[in-house]
């Protein structure tokens, strides 16, 4: 086991794509880190590029404190699971987990002895006789994963291991891999598109985006303090709602100058942090789940404005509803017990606590 | 609009046009489909019957004008049997068979390391050979055996059955390299990706991924390979003159064809004879032959 560095990365693919522009990450011993980012954001390449399987243009990738960059994938002593699981179609389960080892010249007894663990770890040991064309998704992907432990390698590389998956058994796979590093402990590089898995496997989220690293922080530290615009919509679902807004002092106190004409209060705890942008344009971020309807909060800083429904959404265990402010499309989460009706206006309340500003040029959150 | 509907089904008018039958139109598919391939059947199956029943006639009956020529009266095996114990008939077959074994080995090996090259490591000039294979494969042996006289002369290999080992592959390596491409490509790069971090490197990635997960794309190319070099007749009609050094397709030729008396029953029973090992292996690995050639095609 060990730690895994990247040291100022860069991937120039032939044709002069720069999928990867210069990113930096110390992943910890036994820790578990998800790269996220929507498709085509370099995700992919800097997983292969820790496995070996791509080039480094320029920068340097340590595993275990020893520099890989000239090193062959084999000799890496890292294990991947890819998104189609590249099981060996030939060969049986049982041959599939144990042809690392196999060509490692391991001894066959050792081999049985690791491949039965692994198979009890992830519950296959009853289909370790079969070829993978006889398997379903979620078994294949549970071989994909023994093939890995049995390896017992430094580091477990993942490539969006769940996305064949159908949703019910996706969910079921991603308690199955928090279950199974919780076990075996490897410090793990997970790659998804999916936040919702990344907040819920990861130690550590790796938000990236064109090539870059946006945000590096544990789940709730992105949900409550992203740091640019692109972590604070892509962190969380519904998204973020981003509103144009004016942040105005006017009579010794700092107001939000909404469309529509609403305005609302800076909070006082955040009056020092906003002073110095008074008289900007900003962007005014707020969660749909810190919209409500007025009378089903009992938050100490709202603030309330009207607002009519155009679109309602009723989920059972909340009802969403979607209003427009002069283009800016707004989402809030109701408790299902408020009546609501397109076209009735409505009292909304902003938990003001849970703002954020942001610089619509730098997209920096303020 | 409704009610207007509702009322006509109602009254439900009589029907002038025949109503059409899925069972019936299977039958007449059917039908269709087996008359078809009735007339192909006796169109390609009248030559080897013709074959087999010449094959069974001693010369002087073939001679007699006066019977049905499609009816044996007289029904004797004495062609074969001379074919066997007399002549270089059974040297020629086995001429045919080692240069047809060789030739399959060389092609497989030089094709399989080919295509792995070509569809896997990407070099310079990659792309660029894989369409040069390919269009080697269309130049015609009619062009090739005046150039290739002078490299066999050259070699001082003119009249020597082992020349046939060193032409034969010209032919068949573009087309089964070819196959061989189109059946690795079609194997996902992660498959190579998963063994290379499992430790393989590339000779053994070869031999225990590509070769065992290509296997029916092998065995198409295997079977292209054996059934050009049995049915080669130009390279060795060219280069071969002795009887001994002969394969078959010339050997009947120029053995049993003398001036211009043809021994009729004994061509058609060595022909015979030399048709037989195709069609073993056809019979065998046909499933295997179909499910490489179109392997392209339905594999992502
Ligand atoms: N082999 C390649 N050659 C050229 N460009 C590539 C190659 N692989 C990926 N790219 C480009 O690099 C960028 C990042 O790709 P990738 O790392 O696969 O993204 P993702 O985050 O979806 O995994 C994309 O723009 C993609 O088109
Ligand atoms: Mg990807």
């Amino acid at each position: 086991m060990a730690q895994v560095s990247l040291r100022k990365i860069v991937k120039e693919y032939e044709g002069g794509v720069q999928a990867v522009k210069g990113i930096d990450l110390e992943i910890a011993d036994h820790e578990f880190v998800v790269l996220v980012g929507p498709s085509g954001c370099g995700k992919s390449t800097t997983l292969r590029m820790i496995a070996g399987l791509e080039e480094i243009t320029s920068g340097e990738i340590a595993i275990g404190g020893q520099v890989v960059n000239d090193i062959p994938p084999r000799d890496r002593d890292i294990a991947m699971v890819f998104q189609n699981y590249a099981l060996y179609p030939h060969m049986s389960v049982y041959e599939n987990m144990g042809f690392g080892l196999t060509l490692r010249k391991f001894p066959k007894d050792e081999i049985r002895r690791r491949v039965e663990n692994a198979a009890r770890i992830l519950d296959i040991g009853n289909l370790l006789d079969r070829k993978p064309k006889a398997l379903s998704g979620g078994q294949r992907q549970r071989v994909a994963m023994g093939r890995a432990i049995v390896r017992d390698p430094k580091v477990f590389l993942f490539d969006e291991p769940l996305s064949n998956l159908d949703a019910k058994l996706r969910v079921q796979m991603r308690t199955e891999i928090k279950k199974v590093h919780q076990t075996v402990k490897t410090t793990t590089v997970y790659v998804t598109h999916d936040q919702v898995e990344a907040m819920t496997l990861a130690d550590r989220v790796v938000v990236m985006n064109q090539g870059i690293i946006e945000q590096v922080g544990a789940p709730q530290e992105l949900y409550h303090h992203p740091a640019t615009r692109f972590v604070a919509g892509f962190i969380g679902s519904p998204a973020m709602n981003f509103i144009p807004a004016r942040l105005e002092n006017g009579a010794g106190a700092l107001r939000m100058h909404l469309p529509n004409d609403i305005v609302l209060p800076v909070p006082a705890s955040r009056t020092q942090r906003y002073a110095p942008h008074a008289g900007r344009e900003v962007l005014f971020g707020i969660r749909p789940e810190h919209l409500t309807e007025v009378r089903a909060t009992d938050k100490p800083n709202i603030a309330t404005f009207q607002a009519t429904p155009e679109v309602v959404e009723p989920m059972g265990m909340e009802t969403l509803v979607h209003f427009w402010m002069q283009g800016a499309e707004v989402c809030a989460r109701l408790d299902p017990a408020v009546p609501v009706e397109p076209g009735r206006p409505l009292t909304m309340a902003a938990d003001l606590d849970q703002m954020h500003l942001i610089d619509p040029v730098s997209g920096r959150v303020l | 609009m409704s009610g207007a509907s509702v009322t006509r089904g109602a009254v439900a008018p009589p029907t002038y046009y025949k109503v059409g039958s899925i069972k019936r139109e299977r039958r007449w598919a059917l039908i269709g489909a087996y008359a078809a391939l009735a007339v192909f059947v006796v169109f390609f199956l009248t030559p080897p019957f013709y074959m087999l029943v010449t094959s069974l006639k001693s010369s002087g009956e073939i001679a007699d004008l006066s019977g049905n020529p499609w009816i044996v009266s007289s029904p004797t095996l004495e062609n074969y049997r001379e074919l066997l114990t007399q002549g270089n008939y059974v040297t020629h077959f086995l001429n045919s068979v080692i240069v047809t074994l060789a030739v399959v080995a060389i092609t497989m090996v030089i094709s399989i390391f080919a295509a792995f090259a070509l569809s896997r490591m990407r070099f310079w000039g990659s792309t660029m050979l894989a369409t040069g294979v390919f269009l080697t494969y269309l130049v015609p042996e009619t062009l090739l055996f005046i150039p290739l006289f002078q490299i066999i002369g050259g070699l001082g290999l003119y009249n020597n059955l082992l020349a046939m080992i060193l032409i034969y592959p010209t032919l068949t390596v573009p087309f089964t390299t070819w196959i061989m491409i189109g059946y690795f490509a079609s194997i996902p790069k992660e498959l190579d990706e998963a063994a290379l971090i499992d430790g393989a490197n590339h000779f053994q990635m070869l031999w225990k991924i590509f070769i065992p997960v290509a296997l029916p794309g092998i065995l198409a190319a295997m079977i292209f390979a054996f059934t050009v070099s049995w049915a080669q007749f130009l390279y060795p009609m060219a280069f071969l003159v002795s009887s001994e050094q002969m394969v078959l397709t010339v050997g009947i030729v120029s053995d049993l064809i003398r001036g211009d008396t043809f021994q009729w029953g004994k061509i058609m029973a060595g022909a015979l004879m030399a048709a037989a090992p195709p069609l073993l292996v056809y019979a065998f690995l046909m499933d295997y032959y179909i499910a490489g050639l179109t392997a392209g095609a339905t594999k992502g």
